[in-house]
């Protein structure tokens, strides 16, 4: 079956990908209420919003990071956009997310049309830098709201961050309008189906699939990207610029095509932020952020189409579930020890959760850099080898039997 | 008047005169090569056709355009397209990947942005890049990872990438440095089978001479920097001045 101008293989994915994201509520809710492992479901509405939105971001920074090799750290400048454009939006407009929405992609695109152009004419650390002082000194305006200190009005509302007050002008709002972010009356913090099968309760909720929906889309499109021949040019400029440009390719224009598409689906996640809640805050900037859209691109697989997305999955669930593991949950779980050793597992284990949760993911993310360097997609694939049986040296044959030769004129043209 | 014209083209490396007074002239239909002991200057002449390098004085002419002070991507687009001394390829793709790139660039121009068309079915592509694969015979490597080619077959991909484009002017940088001897004969065969079919204009610089005699129409002898002599290939072989260019830098 082919689908939306995909091959086969491609429809296919695209399908269970459809259908993973529309079953994320029942399948991140495994274990029956008041059991010992319930604290490790992820069905609820606010976590399964952040998997959706930072699964965009994640997905739009791979097409810059993992097709080109650009590493911007900069990304989380174009998600506090997109976040202020939604909730200036509401303030001026009404609760409805189409106003704003599509307001944070374009301001985000143009905003990185305009820090791309400057960062791209350098490449490797120089472009990373580059990246990180636009975001830096992007944070640095939005938390003292310098642009509005100019025009006089409040611009981000600086430490407080931008929210809607009551004398805000909300000129179509209407009487009977929600008075929280909607989508043409749909609220996006409202459940519409909350079933309860024995043990088991589910949360279907508005925003998340709000939330979800876009996300298939951001996928499709990075997964038509990917097809293109745009795509080839991207990957291209990854493995060889120099021979690229000697093929009669401008780099550069496909660099910032690559980085404006990025910037504008972190202005879309950045926006979907604030669809889900109405607030916008400067910290939302910060290089702490870009750093983790890194993480998860890597995490999952830079350069995969599904890599970024379980990369974003991965993290989010620790911040939030690992997050909340204190010593009392501790104590229950090994509470069947002598007391010594429970205290003693407890005391080590101590230091991984609660405000400790980074620690592991950076154990976790130290081990897959060492032993999966192609992220969590790799460890999948292998896996999926062993399962099926099928000899990893089928792959890597040619390179065995056709060792390369060494040449004995060591010249490297350098552009 | 030759399809490329270089006149007076000169290049100093801080206090060493790598290029002086260079004149040459490369005729439509022919393959001129340049030859030289090693540090004659060969690989700067050809960096100051591409873009690479911009002479001190002198002028490059191609077809009446000025290669100088243009980029890399827009002298291809002219019609010049080269090979390096070391097969650059995009290692980390596939060998159809590999021309594919090549036959976009010819067809698209440097920048055409088309993210939502499909590699796969763009028929006039990959018609055009399994020809260029099945001509240097490497049609049956198509899926091959490229960084996997031995490096005869990595010069292989390297020349159909170029002959994709359907260039007027072929440069190549010694393209048998670093071979084996069997990789180098292959070449050979391979460049005289483009000339015979196609008649491209080919400017090879060589190091060793015994490769380019049989193939070259004409040689130029380039030693410290500027053309000693240039005449066809019989008369190169016993020239005095050759011999004592080579023999007075042999080891
Ligand atoms: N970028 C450069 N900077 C300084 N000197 C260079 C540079 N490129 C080449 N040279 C020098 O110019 C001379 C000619 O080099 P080259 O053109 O590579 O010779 P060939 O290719 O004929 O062996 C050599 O002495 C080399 O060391
Ligand atoms: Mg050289």
């Amino acid at each position: 079956m082919k689908i939306l101008g995909l091959n086969e293989k491609d429809s296919r994915f695209l399908l269970i990908v459809i259908f993973l994201t529309l079953a994320t509520p029942v399948l991140l809710q495994p274990f029956p209420e008041g059991s010992g492992m319930a604290q490790f479901n992820a069905g609820y509405p606010d976590l399964m919003q952040r998997f959706a939105i930072f699964g965009i971001f994640a997905i739009g920074f791979n097409i810059l990071f993992g097709l080109t090799g650009y590493l911007s750290f900069g990304h989380a400048a174009f998600l506090g956009i997109g976040s202020y454009a939604v909730v200036w939006m509401y303030k001026l407009l009404d609760y409805n997310v189409i106003w704003g929405l599509p307001l944070a992609v374009v301001v985000s695109g143009i905003v990185a049309l305009g820090i791309g152009f400057i960062s791209l004419r350098r490449s490797g650390i120089y472009f990373s830098i580059l990246t990180l002082a636009f975001a830096q000194m992007m944070f640095v305006i939005s938390y003292s709201d310098l642009f509005g200190r100019f025009v006089g009005t409040t611009i981000t509302n600086g430490e407080t961050g931008l929210q809607v007050y009551g004398n805000d002008p909300q000129v179509l709002l209407g009487a009977t309008e929600p008075s929280s972010p909607h989508f043409f009356g749909i609220v996006m913090r409202e459940n519409f189906w909350t079933p309860q099968f024995g043990d088991w309760q589910f949360t279907f909720n508005n925003g998340y699939y709000f939330c979800a929906v876009i996300a298939i889309l951001a996928f499709y499109l990075s997964l038509r990207i990917f097809r293109s021949p745009f795509g080839l040019m991207l990957r291209a400029i990854k493995t060889n610029q120099n021979r690229l440009n000697y093929t009669g390719v401008h780099s550069r224009p496909y660099t910032l095509a690559a980085f404006v598409i990025s910037g504008m689906y972190a202005g879309l996640a950045g926006g979907l932020l604030a669809a889900m809640d109405p607030l916008a805050g400067a910290e939302r900037m910060q290089w702490t952020e870009s750093g983790t859209v890194v993480l998860m691109t890597i995490l999952g697989g830079a350069g995969t189409l599904m890599g970024p997305v379980l990369g974003a999955g991965f993290i989010k669930y620790f911040e939030n579930i690992f997050s909340k593991i204190n010593d009392n949950v501790l104590h229950q779980w090994f509470a069947w020890m002598p007391d010594g050793l429970e205290d003693a597992i407890v005391w080590v284990l101590h230091f991984f959760v609660g405000k400790g949760w980074h620690l592991t993911l950076g154990v976790l993310f130290m081990l897959v850099v060492i032993f999966l360097p192609g992220g969590l997609v790799e460890g999948g694939t292998r896996i999926w080898r062993f399962i099926r049986g099928t000899d990893r040296k089928e792959k890597t044959a040619d390179a065995t039997h056709q060792p390369e030769h060494v040449a004995y004129v060591a010249e490297k043209e350098e552009f | 008047m030759g399809i490329l014209e270089v006149k007076d083209v000169s290049k100093r490396f801080g206090g060493l005169k790598a290029l002086s007074d260079v004149n040459l002239s490369v005729e439509e239909g022919t393959v001129h090569a340049i030859i030289g002991p090693n540090g004659a200057g060969k690989s700067t002449l050809l960096n100051c056709f591409v873009g690479k390098l911009i002479p001190d004085t002198g002028s490059v002419m191609f077809e009446g355009h000025s290669l100088l002070g243009i980029k890399p991507h827009q002298i291809n687009q002219l019609g010049v397209s080269r090979v390096f001394q070391t097969p650059e390829i995009f290692s980390e793709l596939t060998v159809f990947e590999n021309v594919m790139i090549a036959c976009f660039a010819k067809r698209d121009g440097s920048f055409r942005l088309q993210p939502f068309k499909t590699v796969e079915n763009e028929t006039d592509i990959v018609e055009k890049a399994e020809q260029m694969l099945v001509d240097v015979s490497m049609i049956e490597k198509r899926d091959m990872h490229s960084a996997s080619l031995s490096r005869g077959d990595k010069r292989r991909l390297e020349m159909a990438m170029c002959l994709a484009q359907d260039p007027k002017l072929l440069l190549l940088d010694e393209p048998t440095a670093g071979m084996a001897r069997a990789d180098t004969n292959n070449t050979i065969e391979l460049l005289k089978d483009i000339q015979k079919q196609r008649g491209i204009t080919m400017a090879i610089i060589e190091h060793d001479m015994h490769v380019v005699f049989s193939l070259a129409d004409r040689i130029t002898v380039l030693a410290q920097g500027t053309p000693i002599v240039e005449d066809v290939p019989e008369k190169i072989k016993g020239h005095p001045k050759v011999q004592e260019a080579y023999l007075g830098t042999a080891h």
